[in-house]
């Protein structure tokens, strides 16, 4: 058995009478591609809300790397090397590509004393490598608010690359992009997984997307773990398909 | 000729200009003195307002704290203060070169570093508010300040202090406050222009435009906007001690914490000049001084409804301001890349 990098157990989190998530069980192994699936609505985007600190979990608890991370700050769980991409992109439009990256460095790495230094040839190297990893090199000096919301989430992936994660998490990496472009989005985020080994933990609704790269799945409906196992066996799961149909 | 040498040239005609001013207009010594304040307050307003996206209305708690902190440490040097006070400033308090010189000295550090402090208690309860309710929550603080200082005898209460006149010839005087502001102005100057370039800025600059996010990256959001703010509040309350000086006699309300004045000036300045930029604050102090003394001079009555058409037509009209304007009208000249075509969507 590998490593679990992510220990999500029995969480349940309710917004009023809306329960999001109710005793929700799974774990990110560390290393590895791991998808969470479900309808609209399932609690997905909840999850990962939970786990990166943007609401307290009613009950259950959240570890990372063997911590637990349920009672932390947004910006505390950033700085232990888990970070998230939205899905609605959030970039500082006002600011081109390039200093967009800038903006990215990891301050869990930085001391007061090196943040007063100015950006050096390095970071800009780093920056201009990573951007043409994602293909925006050629757009590096336009204002990041001009470009297409596809660029924008290369964009923001980008960036959560120059933070150097352990653990990333992405909300729909695939929503708005090219059909055609996709391919090269798989392949950049197994690029991701294996090159620079970040634990990557992808929601997704483009089943192609989910099934070519996660080794484990989970299937979430109304707020409940329904299923999980390997791309195989959910797409076989009886269960899953039916709440995707509406049956459940 | 390079983009590098044209920059070092308007730099060195502004300095020298900056030098030979007061003595070229002797008789706007103390005009020109002001204005650099203006320049201070505005470039130290915009590091909050314009480049971390915080609008502080009470920023001029920094200047009126800073007054008082450098005087009652000047006076406190050589003489009781509540007996000093008391007396308001009478005839038996001599001050020596000295005494005068170093409780100036001793007094306006003095000043900038508890305004610095004050920032990061104040900025601890405060920047936990957002848009207006920052503002308002900080005009408070400088409101409730300037009446507090007010009740406060041992400081001078309302009638305020009385501090030393400069030892010596006033013209030379005027020309020595002349240049205590605008050597101070200069520093925060070069001081701000580094600071937008590091690492601390760009950070900065990503909590004005989404604050969440810089979160999300792990950016010490807190920490960053306190330093950021107390750093600010050091020049403003070094600039209020030494304005302390110049006026000789101050009291608490009307010019310490004097918010719908100067506390509302530094504000207008920027927007006039463009929020964000390095430049805008200057630009806009020059251009709302001259407007101010031109019309306080020729609208006397009207001044003040010429200042609110001012600032209507800047908020309604014009909220990028001079720079901003430029910006969009010619982004090239700021590094901007702008594409012309409509590209096809490349991802």
């Amino acid at each position: 058995m590998s490593e679990v990098i992510i220990d999500v157990d029995k969480v349940s989190k309710s917004f009023g009478g809306v329960k999001a998530n109710t005793q929700v069980s799974m774990q990110v192994v560390k290393g590895g591609i791991t998808g969470l699936i479900g309808p609209n609505g399932s609690g997905k985007t909840t999850l990962f809300n939970s786990i990166v600190g943007y609401h307290p979990i009613d009950e259950g608890s959240i570890k990372f790397e063997g911590e637990e991370i349920s009672r932390f700050s947004v910006q505390k769980i950033a700085r232990r090397g888990l970070l998230r991409t939205f899905q609605q992109t959030r970039i500082y439009g006002k600011m081109n590509c390039v200093e967009n990256m800038l903006i990215s460095l990891p301050h869990r790495k930085m001391s007061i004393w090196d943040a007063l230094k100015s950006f050096t040839i390095e970071d800009y190297e780093r920056a201009d490598h990573l951007l043409e990893f994602v293909g925006l090199y050629e757009k590096r000096l336009l204002l990041s608010g001009d470009l297409s919301f596809g660029q924008q989430k290369l964009l923001e992936f980008a960036m959560a690359l120059m933070n150097e994660p352990t653990c990333l998490l992405l909300d729909e990496p695939t929503a708005g992009i090219n059909p055609t472009l996709i391919n090269g989005l798989i392949e950049r985020l197994k690029r991701a997984n294996t090159e620079f080994g970040i634990t990557l933990f992808i929601i997704e609704h483009n089943m192609r997307v989910i099934m070519n790269m996660a080794e484990t799945i989970y299937c979430l409906a109304h707020g409940e773990l329904l299923a999980q196992g390997t791309p195989d066996e959910i797409q076989s799961d009886q269960r899953v398909i039916d709440a995707y149909l509406g049956a459940h | 000729m390079t983009k590098l040498k044209r920059k070092t040239i308007l730099y060195a005609l502004i300095l020298a200009f900056s030098f030979i001013a007061p003595f070229a207009f002797p008789d706007f010594g103390t005009q020109l003195a002001t204005l650099w304040l203006m320049i201070i307050v505005a470039l130290t307003w915009d590091m909050t307002g314009g480049q971390m996206g915080y609008n502080s209305l009470g920023n001029i708690f920094f200047y009126g704290t800073g007054m008082y902190v450098a005087a009652l440490i000047a006076i406190g040097m050589t003489y009781n203060i509540g007996d000093y006070t008391v007396a308001s400033g009478g005839g038996i308090f001599e001050f020596s070169d000295l005494q005068y010189f170093g409780g100036m000295f001793i007094g306006v550090l003095g000043a900038g570093l508890f305004c610095s402090a004050s920032a990061v208690v104040i900025g601890y309860l405060t920047f936990g508010l957002r848009g207006p309710y920052f503002a308002i929550g900080t005009l408070g603080v400088a409101i409730a300040a300037g009446e507090l200082v007010s009740n406060w005898d041992w400081a001078g209460g309302g009638q305020g202090i009385a501090l030393p006149v400069y030892p010596g010839d006033l013209d030379i005087g005027k020309i020595f406050f002349y240049f205590l502001f605008a050597g101070l102005g200069i520093g925060v100057f070069i001081f701000v222009k580094w600071l937008y370039g590091t690492r601390f800025g760009a950070a900065i600059n990503a909590i004005r435009d989404d604050e969440e996010k810089a979160d999300a990256m792990g950016v010490h959001t807190l920490r960053y906007k306190l330093y950021t703010w107390s750093m600010a509040a050091f020049f403003v309350g070094m600039a209020g001690g030494i304005s302390g000086f110049q006026l000789i006699h101050f009291e608490p309300v009307e010019s310490a914490y004097q918010t719908i004045n100067l506390g509302i000036f530094m504000v207008v300045c920027v927007l006039l000049g463009g929020k964000g930029t390095l430049w805008g604050p200057v630009i806009g102090a020059i251009l709302f001084h001259l407007f101010k003394e031109i019309t306080w001079n020729y609208l006397l009555g009207w001044q003040w409804v010429a200042l609110g058409a001012l600032i209507v037509v800047t908020v309604v009209y014009f909220q990028d301001g001079v720079m901003g304007y430029l910006q969009q009208r010619y982004p090239e000249l700021f590094g901007i890349r702008v594409e012309r075509k409509s590209t096809e969507e490349a991802a």
